[in-house]
């Protein structure tokens, strides 16, 4: 068939081209492979898919490095969604995805339909979504902007989250000035279906309908893809109309019209109309079972007349869906969907002729060959060498810089920095999420080190967590992308679950520079070290380059969601002690690391030294020591030493709980070779502190994994304090005064009032 | 007992009383679809939380023109027994059912564990309570603040429809224990005759040790004590 122009496209200009971000290359490959000139539509499409965000181009040849495969992989990379088998017949789909550019500009929408989408993502595989998560990078909350991009996207995530009804459960935030005009917004979706329900996103059957389903096509969200494939301007606020809105109510909707439509056989594929909306849906759809299609755009259901199949193709209206469906059920699927108020229209068919083809009515406005539209994007390795000035900073001395003068109170170090927005409680955020509707959340936000649902019908559990220390991957690459695993890894092993695999969402800047490419190939790097050494496979994730802004780069931050599994629930462990008079055990070692850490950057404003050294054997014998010491039963609370340190997470056991506080006794003084500051506040790998009523229990197991344990003190009623036998020095904390830096900082900074209380006076004791 | 629950577009705790009844409970549970016009011999209709239709308008004001809502105005006329948790409380009042307005909370959405004290116990839905029982389990709402008039209120402290309260942990109400600004720390209230109920936090979420509270059982197991008497 013949593509003809469209009467009023316009030319395909040098500049055109340009402004569809496609290269003079990349437009060489085009011609060559359509054997012709592209029509505007064509041009279009190959922007859309061709984008970083569809392609991949400048990130698959390092992604294929990833382990992804273990016997308890369903599905890995390359579908909506990662789904694992957790046993009794049952699986679990998940996926992490990134919506940061919409989020830099439009903060409350940009969340809210990144939530919507990775939703979609995961009840397109046939799985009902249990829990959600979100991991969020921001500026310093001293900046006005900054408050307002963190109100926005906080009420984005809960409005969207709370109204479809899926607990917001857990995640992480981080605040940095790398992230001022760049924030980060990641969001995790959790599913569970039975193993035989899962459906793929694979176009089947010649002569099946291919339908449009859910919510009309307007002119939202056009070229959103591409948008989130370049830097950010100051000319960025003027794309505020590609940014989409969101519709939770029609998402509920098509959430229980989709699961209804899967259980009743009536569809062979589905997937979700996401970045590029149509044109990437159906291309995708189409590669995957190796099919040609036909879509008609004035079959498709739309908002507004008038829209040319430029503007159908690459809408990226919110809570749509594209289906294929068995031939000759249509009728039983709008029916299903007009139960839920939705329309479903047959808008195209699976064709064997091997050809991508788009027409309107009679007019053949778009035509690929085959499946090369999706196979032959180009590919790029781009060069990648590591920044002088970073080398620079990894090797400074820390230990050289001197103490300020307040630091002779080491409480005064650690009101400093549980009052840091990083460390604080994000209670001010969490509260705004409903955290317990569907009736699953055994351990929600703030009570433990993972999130733990239970799952019905079953005595067991998931635990789920996402991790990244962005400062880590900055200094040193390789070793941030390994603890970046290794630290979601801990996370979930401290509620007693074993982790069984990672999602991923990796935020990156311009891959062109140099710099950044060596960055990501480093961490990506490190992070198949530790996925490999946990036995935590790499299921899918999302790529997101260009976090660039006139304020600089962020910092690369490969975020991580991992999923584990309890066997059984009544294990289910939090951070919080439990009781006064439990001995507390440390699991690992103190070292004199201090680089990297939380410590530097809130009291000294230092990024540097080399981040903390991350030995994989050591991470995955801890791992067992708490898995196997969590099952006998001996384990009160679990949780791990991370930014701050082991002072940070001593306070932490003590104040999690608000409605039961405790105080602590404890005894460094074994280190005592060891700095204090380093003892208390440097950010030594592989250590867990645990409560115990059975101290012997535990010696035994660790020294069954060649653990380190050592008993450092005991829990004590909150009268009591916080009391710190340090390597030198030590200190005293009231209970009360940690407990308010630490759940009323970040509520007093976005109410922009003082951090903590004056000083008080020094307590310090000496040795 | 039959407990029937109705599915509005945008519920989402309908399942959740679903598991309640029948998982903890061990009794009847059938779901009512909002376009339907028969209750199905259901004892019991619970009014779930969630967002009908949204909510983009104002909480419950759409879905109280569901064709199901005359046959649950019915029951309630007749004596039956309707339960209204969360958005179903905003259904309840935007239907007339109960007394009163939920308006926007003056601190924002709020998902939190809450106390609130029973403050009658000879209704239905606590009659196996007793008054000055302290019961905690969540909420999870940004509609959720009781608003009347001042005459109303005091009509309705006389009249005893003030059904639960939000308290402190010794059980007193104060400013700090009102999650959302509730006039007279009113967390539940019922109608004149006491078969209808409505409270923003969710009994249905706390019938659990596992999930960190049981305390919702109690109002439960009082459904059911009434309806088997």
């Amino acid at each position: 068939m013949t593509v003809t122009p469209r009467v009023g496209d316009p030319i395909i200009s040098p500049a055109l081209i340009a402004e569809h971000g496609i290269t003079p290359d990349e437009f060489e490959r085009l011609v060559a492979m359509l054997g012709r000139q592209p029509t505007f539509t064509e041009l279009g499409i190959i922007s859309a898919l061709w984008s970083e965000h569809c392609s991949y181009k400048h990130s698959r040849p390092v992604l294929r490095t990833l382990p992804t495969k273990a016997p308890w992989v369903l599905q890995g990379p390359g579908e909506n969604a990662g789904v694992i088998s957790i046993g009794d017949g049952l699986a679990v789909a998940f996926k992490i995805e990134s919506h940061n550019h919409p989020s830099a500009v439009e903060p409350y929408q940009g969340a809210a339909t990144g939530v919507g989408g990775i939703l979609r993502d995961v009840f397109t595989m046939g799985a009902r979504p249990i829990a959600m998560l979100n991991s969020l990078r921001f500026g310093s909350l001293e900046s006005p902007r900054v408050r307002y991009l963190v109100a926005g996207v906080v009420r984005g995530i809960g409005d969207y989250g709370n109204c479809v009804g899926i607990p917001t459960v857990a995640g992480d935030i981080m605040f940095d000035e790398s992230y001022e005009g760049n924030p980060l917004v990641n969001a995790m979706c959790v599913g569970i279906l039975r193993e035989e329900e899962l459906i793929r996103a694979k176009a089947e059957g010649v002569g099946n309908p291919i339908m449009a389903v859910g919510a009309r096509t307007g002119r939202d969200g056009i070229h959103g893809a591409s948008f989130a494939s370049e830097d950010l301007s100051h000319e960025s606020d003027a794309k505020r109309p590609r940014v989409q809105v969101g519709d939770p109510f029609t998402e509920k909707l098509l959430l229980e019209a989709t699961l209804e439509l899967i259980a009743s056989g009536h569809v062979v594929a589905i997937q979700d109309m996401g970045a590029a909306g149509l044109v990437s849906s159906s291309a995708e759809m189409a590669e995957r079972g190796d099919v040609g299609v036909v879509i008609d755009t004035l079959k498709v259901p739309v908002r507004e007349q008038g829209m040319t199949p430029y503007e159908i193709l690459l809408s990226e209206s919110q809570e749509r869906m594209l289906v294929v469906a068995t031939r000759g059920r249509e009728e039983q699927v709008r029916e299903i969907l007009a139960k839920w108020d939705l329309h479903a229209e047959v808008i195209g068919e699976v064709i064997a002729e091997p050809v991508y083809r788009v027409v309107e009515g009679d007019h053949v406005v778009a035509e690929f060959p085959g499946t090369r539209l999706v196979t032959d994007c180009p590919s790029y390795t781009p060069e990648a060498r590591e920044s002088d000035a970073i080398i620079a900073l990894r090797a400074r001395d820390v230990h050289g810089i001197p103490e300020r003068p307040e630091e002779r109170d080491p409480a005064w170090t650690l009101e400093q920095l549980l009052s840091s927005p990083t460390i604080a409680s994000k209670q001010w955020m969490y509260r705004q999420y409903d955290s317990t509707v569907r009736t699953n959340t055994v351990l929600g936000p703030g009570a433990a080190d993972a999130a733990v649902l239970r799952i019905r019908g079953t005595t067991k559990g998931l635990a789920v967590k996402t991790d990244c220390n962005g400062r880590y991957v900055y200094l040193e690459p390789r070793v941030g992308g390994r603890i970046a695993v290794a630290e979601a890894a801990r996370n979930v092993a401290c509620t007693g679950a074993r982790p069984r695999a990672i999602t991923n969402c990796l935020n990156f800047g311009n891959p062109k520079k140099p710099d950044v490419f060596w960055q990501f190939k480093e961490a990506v790097g490190g992070m198949g070290e530790a996925c490999e050494a946990l036995e935590t496979p790499v299921t899918g994730g999302n790529v997101s380059l260009y976090n660039e802004s006139p304020t600089g780069t962020v910092y690369p931050t490969p975020t991580i969601g991992m999923v584990g599994v309890l066997d059984n629930i009544a294990h289910a462990t939090g951070m919080a002690f439990r009781a006064a008079g439990h001995t507390i055990v440390l699991l690992g070692d103190l070292t004199d690391e201090l680089g990297a850490s939380e410590y530097l950057s809130r009291i000294h404003d230092v990024v540097a030294g080399a981040p903390p050294k991350c030995d994989l054997v050591s991470e995955r014998a801890l791992i067992d020591t708490l898995l196997d010491a969590i099952q006998t039963g001996a384990v009160r609370s679990a949780h791990d030493c991370s930014e701050g340190g082991l002072a940070v997470a001593l306070a932490e056991c003590c104040i999690a709980d608000q409605r039961a506080m405790f105080g602590a006794t404890v005894n460094l003084s074994v280190w005592e070779a060891l700095p204090e500051r380093a003892a208390l506040f440097g950010e030594a790998q592989a250590r867990v502190i645990i409560s115990t009523t059975d101290v012997s229990a535990i010696r035994e197991i660790a020294a069954k994994h060649g653990v380190r344990a050592t008993v450092i003190g005991a829990t004590m009623p909150p009268e009591a304090g916080l009391e710190v036998i340090g390597t030198k020095r030590g200190f005293t904390a009231a209970i009360a005064r940690l407990a308010d830096a630490y759940h009323g900082a970040i509520e007093r900074a976005m109410a922009r009032m003082p951090d903590i209380a004056p000083p008080a006076p020094a307590t310090g004791v000496p040795a | 007992m039959k407990v029937g629950i109705v599915r509005f577009p945008g519920s989402n705790c309908d399942e959740d009383a679903w598991f309640a009844v029948v998982e903890q409970l061990r009794e009847d549970a059938i779901m009512l679809w909002h376009k339907d016009h028969d209750l199905q011999g259901a004892d019991v209709v619970i009014l779930p939380g969630g967002f009908s239709y949204g909510d983009y308008l104002r909480a419950g004001a759409i879905a109280r023109f569901s064709p199901i809502m005359q046959q649950v105005a019915a029951h309630a006329a007749g004596g039956g027994i309707v339960i209204g948790i969360c958005n179903g409380f905003q259904i309840a009042c935007e239907a007339q059912l109960l007394p009163g307005a939920l308006l926007r909370n003056d601190v924002g959405y709020r998902s939190m564990p809450v106390t609130i004290r029973v403050e009658r116990s000879d209704l239905p839905l606590t009659s196996e309570a007793h008054v000055g029982q302290c019961l905690t389990m969540p909420i999870a709402h940004g509609e959720g603040r009781f608003t009347a008039s001042e005459d109303e209120l005091d009509r309705l402290e006389d009249a005893g429809q003030i059904v639960f309260r939000y308290v402190d942990a010794a059980g007193q109400p104060s400013a700090a224990a009102n999650p959302n600004g509730s006039m007279r720390s009113i967390a539940g209230v019922c109608n004149a005759n006491g078969n209808v109920v409505g409270l923003m936090p969710h009994p249905e979420r706390a019938m659990d040790p596992l999930l960190g509270s049981a305390d919702g059982r109690v109002l439960f197991e009082s459904l059911l004590a009434t309806v088997n008497a």
